[in-house]
């Protein structure tokens, strides 16, 4: 262990946050799918892949403006969005966990193998309107990216937050999510629902696809992102808005720190390492995560 | 196999249980045994046989996650990593003791075994998605581990060569030769299922995976059978990592990632969950597409592509055509090709007269 400096720590703590709230943007789009459909979604980094993808090859190829390129990943992503779940979930709905597990997994494919045919499988970058230059607060630096990106996760985190507790969409949702069958029964569309959750975890794609990909430019190593997602909404609580957040914290915090202090030790790596020692310590000890409800089963 | 019943005459469980329904199945496997272990290896090429080679390996580690997720219930993501110890086990036994290869393949699976049982604990309480996310988790750290813990992966980019094996003495040079040589593997993994599967063990794996709370109830102790169920699947798996570093002649880390593990659910998915048969035709399926989608497109890619995104295409099409064709079986064959060849014998078993 190096002797305790704050100023290194505190560093690290920063990054942790701001990353850690970028996760929460990425975890958002997964929370969403599984609170209202009861599906998960292993194709969530795919998608955000897949929104970089759009963005900046409409801004390099097509030449379009920023704010114009990032438009159309929108629309794009809410098209597929609704095309998917008409196409490869309806079918889904009712059969065991591995049948949805998997089938988001061939989507993880097809994504990847899609993306990398029509825009390359060169390097991408995505030019944001803001300046490269590192804002100073003490000993710690912000990239503006990252305080864009952690911005905008905020405004949508409390977004989603009202539009489930508020709206009447939102509690629609909350009831699919709960029992299809009686919300059936009350005269909800189910399937009109289930189309909406997966167009919304669209959106929230194409604005992470935007953020991530402005940060780390854009290939199909842009995809790794969605295996950050695990353990930010096992230990938030799977259907837990305010479980993504918490979990992409400490997410953020734990994998900083640990990188910071242990990979001099280790040779490198614990930074996708110690997430995923942390997950499985809460799948032992409380499965359902922090905020996460707890499911009581019958036969 | 390819007999036609003209009905169901079962007069005891004895004879409801045996392998063989009528003799007729005897001589039609026997058939097949001839077919794959006589002619195969005389008629076909060094580089056909080495492709065959590549199906008997993929369809031990098939058979074995058939058994964790078809027979069992039980989701893994993690059997890429499963392998991986297996194949490392083996070669630190083969470059520190020279150990021939009746010991390191039992070794490889029950190492691997031991580590899958431990991956299995959380199946106790955690069922579902949360297992799947578990045994994501596993894989990723295992691999994490090899990579990292030199005395495991030996140094220089965590590979390890290991000789062919040899038998009495002589090296197994040629590919006919390690055919063979896996011929005996797959003919005991088969067996080992199809006895496994129809035994008590077998039958509460069923019986938890298709209520596991019903099953406790009626007395199946469920975390032991999960965790066996855990454990002889891993078992599996590990006897499949060292075949395939034999295979190799190198075990390397980068041969057994998650995408090997999606593979094999693939294989699983496709070929039929909770199906001996089905694991075999899932095996050759996902086993020869690759290598069928580049065979067809250098002969007929230049129809679709420039020559010069030829190359680059390839690849692409190849994981598009993959993930399409589970979301495919998914959709509108979810019980896989086993299902599908018995709606063909189905079919025949009343063929000219289906009315």
């Amino acid at each position: 262990m190096p002797e305790f400096e704050w100023q290194f720590t505190l560093v690290l703590l920063t990054n942790g946050v701001m990353i850690g709230l970028m996760y929460a943007l990425i975890a958002l789009g997964f929370v969403l799918i599984y609170k209202a459909t009861d599906a998960i979604n292993f194709a969530q980094g795919e998608f955000v892949m897949f929104a970089g993808f759009l963005t900046a090859g409409a801004a390099e190829i097509a030449g379009f403006p920023f704010w114009a390129s990032a438009l159309l990943a929108l629309g794009g992503m809410i098209a597929l969005g609704f095309g998917l779940e008409r196409v490869v979930l309806r079918p889904m709905i009712g059969r065991p966990v591995i049948a949805v597990v998997m089938a988001t997994i061939g989507l993880a494919a097809v994504l990847r193998g899609t993306a990398t045919m029509a825009f390359g499988a060169g390097t991408r970058v995505i030019n944001m309107p803001i300046s490269d230059e590192p804002f100073q607060l003490g000993p710690v630096m912000l990239p503006p990216i990252q305080l864009v990106g952690a911005g905008v996760s905020l405004v949508f985190l409390a977004a989603f937050t009202w539009f489930f507790l508020k709206s009447r969409i939102g509690i629609a949702m909350r009831a699919v999510a709960d029992s299809q069958q009686v919300s059936m029964a009350v005269g909800i569309n189910v399937r009109r629902y289930f189309a909406l959750a997966w167009a919304m975890a669209g959106v929230v794609s194409a604005l992470g696809g935007v953020v991530w990909g402005a940060m780390l430019s854009v290939d199909n190593q842009l995809a790794l992102v969605g295996l950050k997602v695990f353990p930010v909404v096992i230990l938030g609580g799977l259907d837990s808005i305010i479980g993504a957040v918490v979990g992409g914290l400490i997410v953020g915090i734990v994998e900083n720190l640990a990188a910071g202090y242990f990979d001099p030790y280790v040779g490198g790596g614990t930074k996708d390492f110690a997430p995923y020692v942390l997950m499985i310590l809460v799948l032992m000890i409380r499965p359902e995560g922090i905020f996460g409800r707890r499911r009581i089963e019958r036969v | 196999m390819f007999h036609r019943e003209s009905g169901v005459f079962k007069t005891s469980y004895a004879a409801d249980m045996a392998l063989y329904p009528l003799p007729i199945a005897r001589y039609a496997v026997a058939a097949f045994a001839g077919l794959f272990i006589v002619i195969a290896p005389l008629a076909l090429g060094e580089y056909y046989i080495s492709i065959l080679n590549l199906v008997l390996i993929a369809v031990v580690g098939a058979l074995g996650l058939n058994i964790l997720v078809g027979y069992t219930g039980q989701i893994s993501i993690g059997h890429g990593a499963f392998m991986s110890v297996g194949a490392y086990t083996a070669a630190n036994l083969v470059t520190h003791l020279g150990a021939p290869f009746w010991i390191t393949i039992p070794a490889g699976g029950i190492m691997a075994a031991l580590i899958g049982a431990v991956v299995g604990i959380p199946s106790l309480r955690i069922k579902g998605i949360y297992l799947a996310i578990a045994t994501l988790a596993a894989q990723l750290i295992i691999e994490w581990t090899i990579n990292h813990v030199t005395w495991i992966s030996g140094g220089v980019q965590a590979s390890i060569q290991v000789p062919r094996p040899s038998l009495f003495g002589i090296p197994l040079k040629t590919q006919t030769q390690l055919y063979l040589f896996l011929m005996a593997f797959v003919l005991l993994a088969i067996v080992g299922t199809s006895n496994l599967v129809r035994s008590r063990i077998g039958r509460a794996f069923i019986a938890i995976r298709d209520q596991d709370i019903a099953a406790e109830i009626i007395g199946i102790n469920i975390f032991r059978y999960k965790l066996w169920a855990f454990a002889i699947s891993s078992f599996y798996a590990g006897v499949t990592g060292v075949l395939y570093t034999y295979y190799l002649g190198i075990a390397n880390y980068e041969q057994f990632q998650i995408t090997v593990s999606i593979d094999y659910l693939a294989m699983v998915i496709i070929g039929g969950l909770g199906s001996i048969l089905g694991s075999i035709l899932g095996a050759l399926f996902v086993t020869l597409l690759p290598i069928l989608t580049r065979w067809f497109l250098e002969d007929y890619g230049w129809l679709l592509f420039a020559q010069q995104d030829l190359q680059n295409a390839i690849p692409n099409l190849r994981l598009i055509l993959f993930g399409a064709l589970i979301i495919f079986f998914l959709v509108v064959e979810p019980e896989g090709l086993n299902r599908l060849w018995r709606n063909i014998r189905n079919y025949f078993r009343v063929w000219p007269f289906s009315y």
